[in-house]
């Protein structure tokens, strides 16, 4: 395989108390992994509840914060060690989308600002006819025209124009990845396919990769090429997005999609299923697998050490849950696997 | 149980089908330099004794606006213009201060967006709803009190230790259903839930979701659930309202609505739905809302709309029964 775009390997990150609570960790991100291939674009979708540990892998790759252990490969070259000019380069070529459009904004500046800042820093054109040229350029990526937009100030668009703009600043720099914080959940539902189609059309067109990270997996199932779904920082299943969602193992990822309100009022939710009490949801479990407390599977191996990923089929679909474990005598395991149905029944 | 005696000896002797609230052409502006915002204009709309009303529409539509301003809560630079808002008959709109703090909380009781923030950090949880029932009640016998809001807790699903907590003790889950239980804890023939499951991931929206069905299942309250999804919709409401700009442009029965939405913004917001049964093209649509000080004549939907003929353009389409119990505003049909 030719080198990735962007690698990362065992990354784990710890937060450490701070002044108050020395001594007390958080552990944000554990041993995760993560591969871009180079070629072709992909959509990766990072997903997971909130506190799973996402936007830290996001900050991470981005530079804002440093790994406690691990290393993040871009091109095969350690971020944590490039020089200031490969540095630059680097933030460069990955771009960031953020979660409110509104905030990223100064409300004092007319909406050309941001794309005049960035055409200054990294020097893009010229003159300031080429600057024009490249601007419209990359509204014209995002379906907008400049004369409509850039002499607004940003209280004068809405979220989704704001959240467009975003994109074409990114795609100004003609990036190779563009990590997106959820990018369309403070988007009203009927413009979110609005700008999940235009990160589509920059992977097709311009082979730009995306790094989508969300807690929703739907829209991830309608865009993305591959998921990775974390729990309180590690991975709980990866794999191509389509057979993880339509076909999901980890027992967390099932009760995920499960969970998902179902648009159809004559399928009603079962309300006789029971829920773990939230204060079952919260606990945590230092060694072993952390879903343990709300496994409805759960074993008693399942606390000795964390599970590892597990091979769910020839493909890259992977688990990390003892019941794919190839190791055991699958009777136990296929025991678990047979009851899930009873479970799942809104299918 | 008293939450249930004080409800039906609160309320009238008609049975099912009376009204609980009544608006009527309800309008509601808010004053900025260039020209009054137009953000509720002139809704009317029922809610029925024991019905969850879903009111959907993306944000800026006017729909936690429309709410404000059946509590009266609306804050200036808005105002309520016209209109009249009638809890079991009596119009909130036109009643003095002193009266309308009787009704407030008592009759109608407001989950306001993003409840779970809105608890006061350095109160226990039993001081909190203590207060919301002692304000509006006078002073009760602690025992009694103490009682009735371990009652209260039990019927969100929370255990009795929440009773001794702080708020920062508690998960985004549990403070909202802390909220609902506030919400509950006067008996009111009418909840109004903004979001309620907003900012919660999905598991927890499910249990939080469920913890208002039963509530309403328990109590026999009315509700009206606000909100933007369309799947949590179908899954807690009996019928829905759509508001596009101020306005509403459908109602109907969950069912009807969701099997034959006759507005073409009811059909952009269904198709817009993400599945995760199946994977779909995308449907993009153009988002460009007209300038809400400035009303463009006639639909306030044609920028959008993809059916727009030269009528929508100039004359304003009124809220039709157009199926049985299912009305729309549109020159369509």
């Amino acid at each position: 395989m030719s080198q990735p775009l962007l690698e990362v390997r065992n990354a784990t990150k710890i937060y450490r108390g701070g002044f108050l609570r020395p001594g007390q960790q958080l552990v944000a991100l554990q041993n995760f992994h993560l591969t871009i291939p180079e070629k072709p674009a992909t959509i990766t979708a990072i997903a997971g509840e909130s506190g799973s540990g996402k936007t830290t892998l996001a900050n991470l790759i981005l530079g804002f914060i440093g790994l406690t252990s691990g290393q993040i490969l871009y091109r095969g070259q350690d971020i944590s060690v490039m020089s200031p000019q490969q540095k630059l380069q680097y933030t460069r070529q990955v771009q960031a989308v953020f979660q409110d459009p509104y905030a990223v904004y100064n409300p004092f500046y007319r909406v050309k600002h941001i794309f005049d800042l960035v055409i200054k820093n990294f020097k893009l054109a010229p003159n300031l006819h080429a600057a024009r040229e490249l601007i419209e350029d990359a509204l014209k990526m995002v379906g907008m025209r400049g004369e409509e937009v850039l002499e607004k100030y940003p209280h004068q668009l809405s979220g989704g124009q704001r959240q467009r703009m975003m994109v074409a600043r990114a795609y100004l720099l003609k990036p190779s990845l563009i990590v997106a914080d959820e990018p369309v959940s403070m988007v009203d539902a009927s413009l979110r396919a609005m700008i999940l189609d235009i990160m589509l059309k920059l992977r097709e067109q311009q082979n730009i990769s995306f790094l989508y990270i969300t807690h929703d997996l739907s829209t991830a199932y309608q865009v993305c090429d591959d998921i990775y779904i974390l729990y309180q920082g590690s991975i709980a299943e990866k794999g191509d997005t389509v057979r993880v969602i339509e076909n999901p193992k980890h027992p967390y990822v099932q009760m995920l999609i499960e969970s998902i309100p179902v648009p159809d009022p004559n399928q009603k939710w079962d309300t006789n299923v029971t829920l773990p009490s939230e204060e079952e949801l919260r606990s945590h479990v230092d060694v072993g697998c952390r879903f343990y407390p709300r496994c409805p599977y759960r074993m008693d191996r399942c606390l000795i050490k964390q599970p590892a990923l597990f091979q769910i089929d020839s493909g890259d679909h992977q688990a990390a849950c003892y019941l794919y474990d190839p190791a055991v005598p699958s009777a136990e395991a296929q025991a678990g696997v047979t009851e899930k149905p009873a479970a799942n029944e809104a299918e | 149980m008293t939450v249930t005696k004080n409800r039906t000896s609160g309320l009238g002797k008609d049975g099912a089908g009376s009204h609980v609230l009544e608006v009527r052409d309800l309008r509601v502006h808010y004053a900025t330099p260039l020209g009054d915002v137009i953000a509720v204009n002139g809704v009317s709309l029922d809610v029925y004794e024991g019905e969850t009303l879903g009111l959907v529409g993306e944000s800026g539509c006017g729909k936690s606006t429309l709410a404000m301003a059946i509590l009266r809560l609306v804050q200036p630079p808005g105002r309520i213009v016209g209109g009249q808002v009638r809890i079991l008959g009596t119009d909130l709109v036109r009643l003095k201060d002193a009266e309308l703090r009787q009704v407030r909380w008592s009759q109608v009781a407001l989950i306001p967006q993003g409840a779970m923030n809105s608890l006061n950090p350095v109160m226990r949880v039993k001081n909190q709803i203590a207060e919301a029932i002692e304000t509006h009640q006078g002073t009760r016998d602690p025992a009694e009190l103490k009682e009735r809001i371990l009652r209260l807790l039990a019927m969100v699903g929370l255990p009795g230790r929440v009773y001794n907590m702080y708020p920062h003790e508690l998960s985004g889950g549990m403070k909202q259903r802390v909220c609902i239980a506030m919400a509950i804890s006067l008996a009111p023939s009418l909840i109004i839930a903004d979001e309620p499951t907003s900012a919660l991931d999905v598991v927890v929206q499910r249990v939080v979701a469920q913890t208002l069905l039963d509530v309403k299942r328990t109590l026999g309250v009315s509700m009206i659930l606000i909100g933007h999804d369309m799947g949590l919709m179908a899954q807690l409401v009996d019928r829905i309202a759509v508001m596009y700009a101020g306005n509403i442009v459908e109602i109907a029965p969950v069912k009807d609505i969701f099997a034959e939405p006759l507005h073409p913004y009811t059909q952009l917001l269904l198709a817009s739905i993400p599945s995760v049964k199946e994977r779909k093209p995308l449907v993009v649509t153009e988002g460009l809302t007209h300038d809400l000080r400035r009303p463009p004549p006639g639909c306030i939907f044609q920028l959008r709309c993809p059916f727009v003929m030269d009528k929508c353009r100039e004359v304003v389409p009124p809220l039709r029964e157009l199926r049985p119990n299912h009305y729309a505003a549109c020159h369509l049909y």
